[in-house]
């Protein structure tokens, strides 16, 4: 449970890190933000970077900040900043209700948003906020700055679209319609445990009918993304049982299910089925 | 003897210097100039070692040594220390593998070297050449061959009683099941760790990080090293849990012990996780197919149980253990006229097993209980009157069950099994409990409870032997030859010692693990502390305290009968000058101490209830339990508090069994469960609250203060009762077979 050996590196500022990045990458150079999976993977010697750059002193990147229109979070922001209500609109609220399914305290500590969204494992609930709410990633790199959609991002399981010199400096969401609702629900075998199934839903409700929803699911396929079945499902329905079971059946019968030794594909398309349901149940109230 | 500390709560000694961070586990042993050990475990199920180059690894900076088998090769394999079958020894496990691996994470050689870092970065690049063999991953399969002229059955346990085939033809209706445990074990929160080191001077053999049997081990290790008995000696520190698996002998023990023979350096080895929970004993995996005969009320006329027993890829010190505690203590709190079993002993390519908590017994108790809600439902009683009916009565007390385990013979010491059934009904509030479930269930929700009892054992002899010395210099100690593994042990045995001595309970030290302190011992396990150390220690206190008396009659001019020793003074009954205990010892050439010992053929037989209430998401197959309650009879509690902490404890455990814990293998033989977020350990949020209710309705006539062990009743009957309350949730009879109820799993069901 010891790492292999490797070098630390510890920049100050983003030019620096993306320096040092752009000459370590090809030696397996990794970025250490929480380092929450990254260590964990090192010391089963899973992983043996050569070199670490280690983002948590680089100026700038613990930013958090709404221009109104959308919440960027920094490379340092860790998941415990959304304990609190980060911003005034029904966003800062989703962020903290997910976000407590994440892990455990001192995991929230140390993780990082965007070291979530790098690591891109199937299950992580940030990576389901960020599919599900069409995020923007920055990535930045000495060659440059690029933005990348959600749908573009994920690439399967912890595989994504940044290139091995590329910092992920930062995370958009758009923030919600005013109304807007939210519902989330996830099913794991214990608390705090990565989940097996994993449901986000917003929408608002326009005269009484579910209009601009979004149904993101989690857990069951290798990379999180939203279900255009169940949004076809619910939009234009009236908010209640009918229209959310139509969805969450939607959502099970449209998924191709991750299988593993521990679960097969019917029982996670039982658990879609469930989260989707219960993430829209629990958005009513 | 008067009980001032006896029965109290009083605070553990042992806390200070655990709370306050103090404490020394195997791995703060530290020696000047020590290397570290660490292993090369095999990736391979089975297969054929072609070669082992250890060039690279050598050749790494700050690297000693690399061993293979050649090495080692005049280490004998290691030895039985309980139930050993002449059958079984073939099937010893070597301390490193020669020829064949046989399961993954067996240890094929070991590196030495400066620090831990080095060693891992070694071991990555010792080469192994392994043939893959086919591997034999399931024991109930038809039986292989383990090697030329060997199966993979070594042995079958038999045992029996009564007329079976009568009791069969003449039953009112046969009861049949198939039931399975998985395979899980204990995992204490401090890994293994083994430091040895040689003193020449003393020409010593030091062993630090020993737990649970400091002697046996020391006899043994001396014996497989060929060495005096007395040039090696065992030492424990605080240990971080033991539930059986801890301590016993094991491949790595005897090889930093031969290297610090060899080498002349101090080798230090401290498992990791992943070693953990692919290298240490497992435990559990059994298949039973079982049968009662029953008459027309649903009485037991006789019960056939066969089984197979998944013991992976070696015999370890625990032979034939747990199978035989399966077989012999089925039969439970029951009265079952015609017995048989048949447990088939079987290897497989994986992780070697021992004993884990309720060894034997957790697997029994699910598969008994199971039976028992079966003839519930064959017959239409429920499952309370169905227990009622079978149960033993108290006047059959000392019942003899006419079987035999652990050489000893079981005799039911004392019991009143349906009085403790009604109070653990009473504590859950059974009627209201039912109906309250009956009328959730009625809106939909899958709700349910279930009850199970047990019989346990405890308190295994054949004997334990105790020192008390007053020093001289004040306070008292008491020498032990058991170990603590975290339970309590110095409390419990100072609080016997203070009330039959007469001093304070704080003023004791209670020496325990280790070797050169006292000449024999028997450890802990099979929770037998209490019983066999704690009479032992009563005994030795009382002939200590008359010892003094007699003394300090002399010295104080008076007659012994008129002195008492109150709070390590001796004092005048009605008044007058006193003296401490410590000036009577000052007076003494010889100082004042006493030894005695306590020998017991037999063993002493707790029982228990548990009532558990639980709910079923129907959806998702997750369970959760509301409500749980622990009925215990243990004769006499010593120390209350600590006996609910030892029963609040294996309930946990209990519950990983039921429902979380399972070490899972592909059909190559590849283990699967090796970190903690495959192998799923109950946390704080899923081990619900619960009732705890200790009893003393039945003392046990064989010791005087009545005492019977605490340390197995939390753990042993949660998987019947949870499976039993699942059932009840979802409607269906006899649903639940395979343990642990995975979600998966129970969904299927649901289907
Ligand atoms: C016991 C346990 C339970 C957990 N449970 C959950 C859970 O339920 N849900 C969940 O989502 N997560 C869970 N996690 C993971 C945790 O949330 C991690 O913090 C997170 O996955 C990674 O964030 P980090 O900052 O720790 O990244 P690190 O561990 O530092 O890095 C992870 C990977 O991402 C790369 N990386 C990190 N930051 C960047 C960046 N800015 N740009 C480019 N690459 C980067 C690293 O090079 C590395 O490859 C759990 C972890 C543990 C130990």
């Amino acid at each position: 449970m010891k790492p292999a050996p490797f070098i630390r590196h510890v920049p100050k500022t983003l030019d620096e890190a993306l320096k040092v990045l752009a000459e370590v990458a090809p030696e397996d150079g990794r970025i250490l933000a929480g380092g929450q999976s990254l260590v964990p993977i090192m010391a089963f010697r899973l992983a043996k970077p050569a070199h670490l750059v280690d983002i948590n002193e680089v100026e700038g990147l613990d930013r958090l900040h709404s221009d109104g229109k959308t919440l960027s979070i920094g490379a340092r922001v860790r998941h415990g900043a959304f304990h609190k209500n980060v911003v005034d609109n029904p966003l800062g609220k989703l962020l903290t209700f997910v976000g407590h399914h994440i892990a455990h305290y001192p995991i929230r500590m140390r993780g990082t948003f965007c070291g979530s969204l790098a690591h891109a494992d199937p299950s992580s609930e940030w990576c389901l906020v960020s599919a599900t709410l069409d995020a923007t990633m920055i990535a930045k790199s000495a060659r440059g700055e690029r933005t990348i959609k959600a749908t573009d991002y994920f690439q399967g399981i912890m595989s994504t679209a940044l290139a091995e010199d590329e910092l992920l400096a930062e995370v958009r969401l758009p923030l919600l319609a005013a109304d807007a609702k939210f519902g989330f629900n996830e099913f794991s075998r214990r608390a705090g445990d990565f989940a097996m199934s994993a449901s986000l839903v917003t929408y608002t409700v326009k005269n009484g009918k579910i209009a601009d929803a979004h149904v993101g699911v989690g857990g069951a396929e290798p990379s999180p993304r939203r279900i255009a079945e169940a949004e076809t499902a619910l939009n234009g329905q009236t908010p209640g049982d009918a229209a959310f079971r139509a969805a969450a059946e939607a959502a099970a019968s449209a998924i191709e299910p991750l299988e593993d030794h521990q679960t097969t594909g019917e029982y996670r398309r039982d658990l879609v089925r469930a989260v989707v349901r219960r993430a829209l149940e629990n958005s009513q109230s | 003897m008067t009980e001032k500390f006896v029965g109290r709560s009083v605070p553990r000694l042992e806390d200070r210097p655990l709370l306050t961070g103090q404490g020394k586990f195997a791995a703060d042993v530290c020696f000047r100039g020590q290397w570290t050990m660490r292993v090369v475990r095999s990736p391979i199920a089975h297969g054929t070692i072609k070669s082992i180059d250890a060039s690279a690894a050598l050749a790494l900076p700050g690297v000693h040594a690399v061993w293979t088998a050649d090495d080692v090769a005049h280490i004998p394999p290691i030895p039985f220390r309980l139930t050993g079958l002449k059958a079984l020894e073939p099937y010893r496990q070597p301390v490193l593998a020669s020829n064949t691996v046989r399961y993954v994470g067996e240890p094929v050689a070991v590196v030495f070297a400066d620090d831990q870092y080095v060693a891992e970065d070694a071991a990555d690049l010792v080469e192994l050449d392994i043939e893959p063999l086919p591997a034999l991953t399931d024991a109930t399969d038809e039986a292989g061959i383990y090697e030329a002229g060997l199966t993979t059955e070594p042995s079958v346990v038999r045992k029996g009683y009564g007329d079976i085939d009568v009791a069969f033809r003449n039953a009112h209706a046969v009861v049949s099941l198939e039931l399975s445990v998985g395979r899980h074990t204990g995992v204490p929160m401090e890994t293994r760790g083994a430091i040895a080191r040689y003193d020449a001077a003393r020409d010593v053999l030091e062993m630090h990080g020993a737990a649970k049997v400091p002697h046996w081990n020391r006899d043994t290790m001396a014996k497989m090293l060929g060495r005096k008995r007395d040039s090696v000696q065992l030492y424990e520190g605080h240990v971080g849990g033991g539930f059986g698996i801890r301590g016993e002998i094991y491949p790595e023990d005897v090889l930093v012990c031969a290297a610090a023979l060899k080498f002349k350096k101090p080798i230090k080895w401290i498992e990791d996780r992943r070693e953990h929970l692919i290298a240490a004993n497992h435990s559990r995996q059994q298949r039973h197919k079982i049968r009662a005969a029953i008459d027309a009320d649903g009485l037991i006329l006789g019960i056939d149980n066969e089984f197979f027993h998944d013991n992976g890829a070696y015999m370890r010190t625990h032979a034939a253990t747990v199978p035989d505690l399966a077989a012999a203590m089925l039969p439970g709190p029951y009265k079952v006229p015609a017995y048989r079993a048949v447990g088939h002993i079987r290897l497989t390519n994986k992780t070697p097993c021992g004993t884990y908590r309720a060894p034997g017994r957790y697997e029994s108790t699910f598969v008994r209980e199971r039976l028992l809600d079966a003839i519930a439902a064959k017959v239409g009683v429920d499952t309370v009157e169905i227990r009622r009916r079978n149960l033993i009565g108290k006047t059959a007390m000392p019942y003899t069950l006419g079987l035999e385990t652990l050489g000893t013979h079981i005799v039911y010491d004392s019991g009143d099994y349906a009085r403790l059934l009604d109070k653990a009904l009473a504590a859950a509030d059974w009627p209201k409990l039912q109906t309250d479930l009956r009328a959730r269930r009625a809106k939909g929700e899958k709700v349910g409870c279930g009850v199970a009892m047990f019989v346990e054992k405890s308190g295994l002899g054949p004997f334990d032997t105790v020192r008390v010395e007053v020093k001289a210099t004040g306070g008292v100690e008491v020498i032990t030859g058991v170990a603590s593994i975290g339970q309590g042990v110095e409390t419990v045995i100072a609080q016997i010692c203070a009330d039959a001595l007469g001093v304070d309970y704080k003023t004791i030290n209670v020496i325990h693990g280790q070797t050169d302190r006292i000449d024999k011992g028997m450890g802990a396990f099979a929770s037998r502390v209490t019983v066999m150390c704690g009479e032992a220690t009563r005994l030795a206190a009382t002939k200590l305290r008359d010892k003094a008396l007699n003394h300090a009659a002399q010295l104080m001019q008076t007659s012994a009968d008129r002195l008492d020793i109150i709070d390590g003074d001796v004092v005048r009954i009605g008044g007058g000058p006193s003296m401490p205990l410590s000036e009577v010892a000052r007076a003494l050439p010889e100082g004042l101490n006493a030894e005695d010992t306590f020998e017991s053929a037999h063993m002493v037989y707790p029982y228990g209830v548990h009532v558990a209430a639980v709910r079923v998401d129907p959806e998702t197959g997750g369970v959760a339990i509301e409500r749980y309650v622990m009925a215990y009879d243990i004769g006499k509690a010593v120390n209350p508090k600590l006996v609910e902490g030892q029963i609040a404890g294996g309930l946990a455990q209990g519950i990983g069994g039921a429902l979380l814990e399972e070490f899972l293998y592909d059909d190559s033989g590849e283990p699967l469960s090796v970190t903690f977020a495959d192998y799923l350990m109950p946390t704080a949020h899923e081990v619900p609250p619960s009732t705890i209710l200790i009893t003393e309705d039945a003392p046990s006539p064989l010791n005087p203060l009545g005492l019977k062990g605490a340390g197995e009743g939390g753990t042993n009957p949660v998987g019947a009762v949870i499976a039993s309350a699942i059932d009840d949730a979802i409607g269906i009879p006899g649903a639940v077979t395979v343990l642990p109820v995975t979600p998966q799993r129970l969904k299927a069901l649901l289907k």
